[in-house]
């Protein structure tokens, strides 16, 4: 059996815990108008940024979101050996022309809205395992760029469901490193592709919660580990209702996360901000992370989370074809050591 | 083809019953007192311009009709563009869609997004992508509706 | 008074799109389309003549009475040109709106640029 495997799906970090040394965020307007505002560091006046398309728009926020995060380091792209990004577009088009602004070498990622912890998990593997001493970890999502590819036209008269989510307009980073200071990743739980046959692209938090559920509870399984043994557990993007499925679903399972769970989709907006559900996107667990969660743990008000970001991996014609919403969370436990 | 196993497939249903039992339902009466509203008063609109095409420019009903059409068309294109329409539209759900009005946007509002792609497989490819299954189904039904007239009723 | 013989029968019409919009899962995309093939058939059943007869606007404005317009182009085409006049009836009849929501949906695109929602 491989050396760092524990259980089924799980890696732990034993020779060379990777440490977050540096991370960012940027977000959109509505973003800037919530709850966690004051965590990000920089929100953008309006969501075209003076470029000519809000794909363009997505690109400079991925590229200065990495840029705010090298500066932070006191690095250049040249002293970075790896960059894993992802994005919601197709082609990953986001991701691809933002690593080519940056000339580091590159694997772009799919997972969906799991972009933030799916990127970390093989960023951190790459560490321990002795093959980088510094990896770039970022995504990003835009909510114009997103509707036009998955929904409707922004401007179409539609009415949205309320288990409708809002995709969040945002990049976010880390950088891991195999020395310096910071928070530790210590363990990787990989998700598998779990599909409970919803078909309702207005209700992603039911398509994606049996994916967070079943990494968890693999997580724990895997570890040994119990809900009491964090001191927050974070899901990506399941929203209002998807949060209450999956501490139902968990508790089936016998897994109390209750008195310690948050969704990052339940805490960027605010209710009065009308968003329905809640939020989703592939930066809307990167934002959080970089945010607030890391400047938490910085501060010493965590010391130990499990975050899952959730994905839901439809593409525009599965869904038309009638296929039903296939999902996917990945774990990682991050720890903040001395 | 895979099959699920008759576990799996019962794990889905009953998760899929439980997903929906615990959203409310979108207040439906609302829904449709606003749809009711906004519905009828687009339609008043168009009975006013029909009137005004009647009386004023003394035009015979399929004219006028025609006119009002045209107008509302116009109306909701000038809305869409100002990006209002879509502000009427989240709260007067059906009440937007359903009178032609709703058809004027769901042709501008594409071809407004795709602008960035160009004027002629943007604009111009992508403006029908969400009311071209009107014109086909309504004109073959039309033209069905025709054909049976003229072999059937005489 | 006709006018609020439009107002009531363009509500209702609208409210039946509704109460599709909520109870299923039908976009409006589909609704559009089972709204104007409706006013086609019920047309060519000779039905909607009577509703747009009460509603007046109320009857021709909302999807179905695109339907009712092409469904009586195509009647209309038949009796004057025979069978020829079943293909040409009935976008002969809403050439105008067809034309409008053309040009008028390109010149809206060409003049204004998408805006972000809030």
């Amino acid at each position: 059996m491989a050396q760092n495997r524990i259980g089924g799906q799980t890696i732990v970090f034993t020779k060379n815990p990777p440490k977050i040394t540096s991370r960012a965020s940027i977000v959109g307007k509505k973003e800037g108008e919530g709850p966690l505002a004051e965590y990000f560091d920089k929100i953008l006046e309006d969501d075209l940024w003076g470029e000519k398309s809000w794909e363009k728009a997505e690109r400079r926020m991925f590229i200065e979101t990495a840029q705010m995060i090298l500066k932070r380091a006191q690095k250049e792209p040249s002293d970075i050996n790896y960059l894993f990004a992802g994005d919601l577009l197709d082609q990953i088009i986001t991701a691809t022309f933002g690593a080519r602004s940056l000339g580091i070498p590159y694997y772009g990622l799919y997972g969906a809205c799991s972009s933030m912890t799916q990127t970390i998990s093989l960023g951190a593997a790459m560490i321990d395992g002795g093959y980088a001493d510094h990896v770039l970890c970022i995504t990003s999502s835009h909510f114009c760029t997103a509707e036009r590819q998955f929904r409707f036209p922004l401007e179409m008269g539609v009415q949205r469901p309320p288990t409708a989510q809002w995709t969040v307009t945002g990049a976010g980073g880390v950088l891991l490193s195999s020395s310096g200071e910071g928070p530790c990743i210590t363990h990787a739980t990989t998700g598998k592709v779990i599909d409970f046959g919803i078909k309702d692209a207005n209700y992603m938090g039911a398509a994606m919660t049996p994916a967070a559920a079943d990494t968890l509870k693999a997580h724990f399984e895997d570890t040994g580990r119990g809900p009491q043994d964090y001191d927050l557990i974070v899901t990506g993007d399941l929203a209002k209702y998807g949060r209450q499925l999956t501490i139902d679903l968990l508790k089936k399972e016998g897994y109390d996360i209750e008195d310690r769970y948050i969704d990052c989709g339940c805490e960027i907006y605010s209710e009065e901000q009308d968003v329905h559900a809640g939020a989703s996107g592939c930066a809307c667990s990167a934002v959080v992370l970089a945010g607030y969660l890391l400047k938490k743990m910085e501060d010493g008000e965590l010391n130990r989370i499990l975050i899952a970001s959730t994905g839901a991996l439809h593409s525009t014609i599965s869904s038309q074809q009638g296929d039903s919403i296939p999902s996917i969370a990945h774990a990682i436990a991050i720890e903040k050591k001395g | 083809m895979e099959s699920l196993d008759v576990k799996q497939k019962k794990i889905n249903e009953d998760y899929q019953k439980y997903a929906n039992s615990i959203t409310p339902r979108s207040n439906i009466i609302t829904n449709c007192i606003m749809a009711f509203l906004v519905g009828g008063l687009i339609c008043t609109i168009g009975q006013v311009i029909s009137n005004i095409a009647k009386n004023y420019y003394n035009m015979n009903t399929e004219e006028a009709s025609a006119t009002t059409s045209i107008s509302l068309i116009l109306i909701a294109a000038i809305l869409t563009g100002l990006g209002l329409y879509e502000k009427i539209g989240k709260r007067a759900g059906a009440g937007s869609v359903v009178p032609i009005t709703g058809f004027s946007n769901s042709i501008v509002s594409p071809a407004m997004e795709h602008k960035r792609e160009g004027y002629v497989m943007g604009i111009g490819a992508k403006m029908f992508s969400i009311a071209g299954p009107v014109l086909v189904y309504g004109v073959s039904a039309s033209v069905i509706v025709g054909l049976i007239n003229y072999f059937f009723i005489k | 008074m006709e006018y609020i013989r439009a107002f009531i029968t363009g509500g209702l019409i609208c409210v039946i799109g509704q109460i599709l919009i909520d109870k299923t899962n039908l976009t409006s995309a589909r609704i559009l389309v089972l709204f104007v093939t409706l006013g086609v058939v019920l047309t060519g059943l000779g039905i909607y003549e009577h509703i747009v007869e009460f509603g007046g606007a109320g009857a021709t404005v909302p999807l179905p009475g695109f339907g009712y317009a092409l469904a009586k182009g195509a009647i209309k085409g038949v009796k004057e040109k025979g069978i020829l006049g079943a293909f040409s009836g009935g976008i002969m009849a809403t050439a105008g709106g067809i034309a409008a929501a053309i040009v008028f949906g390109y010149l809206t695109a060409v003049l204004f640029d998408p805006k972000s929602k809030k």
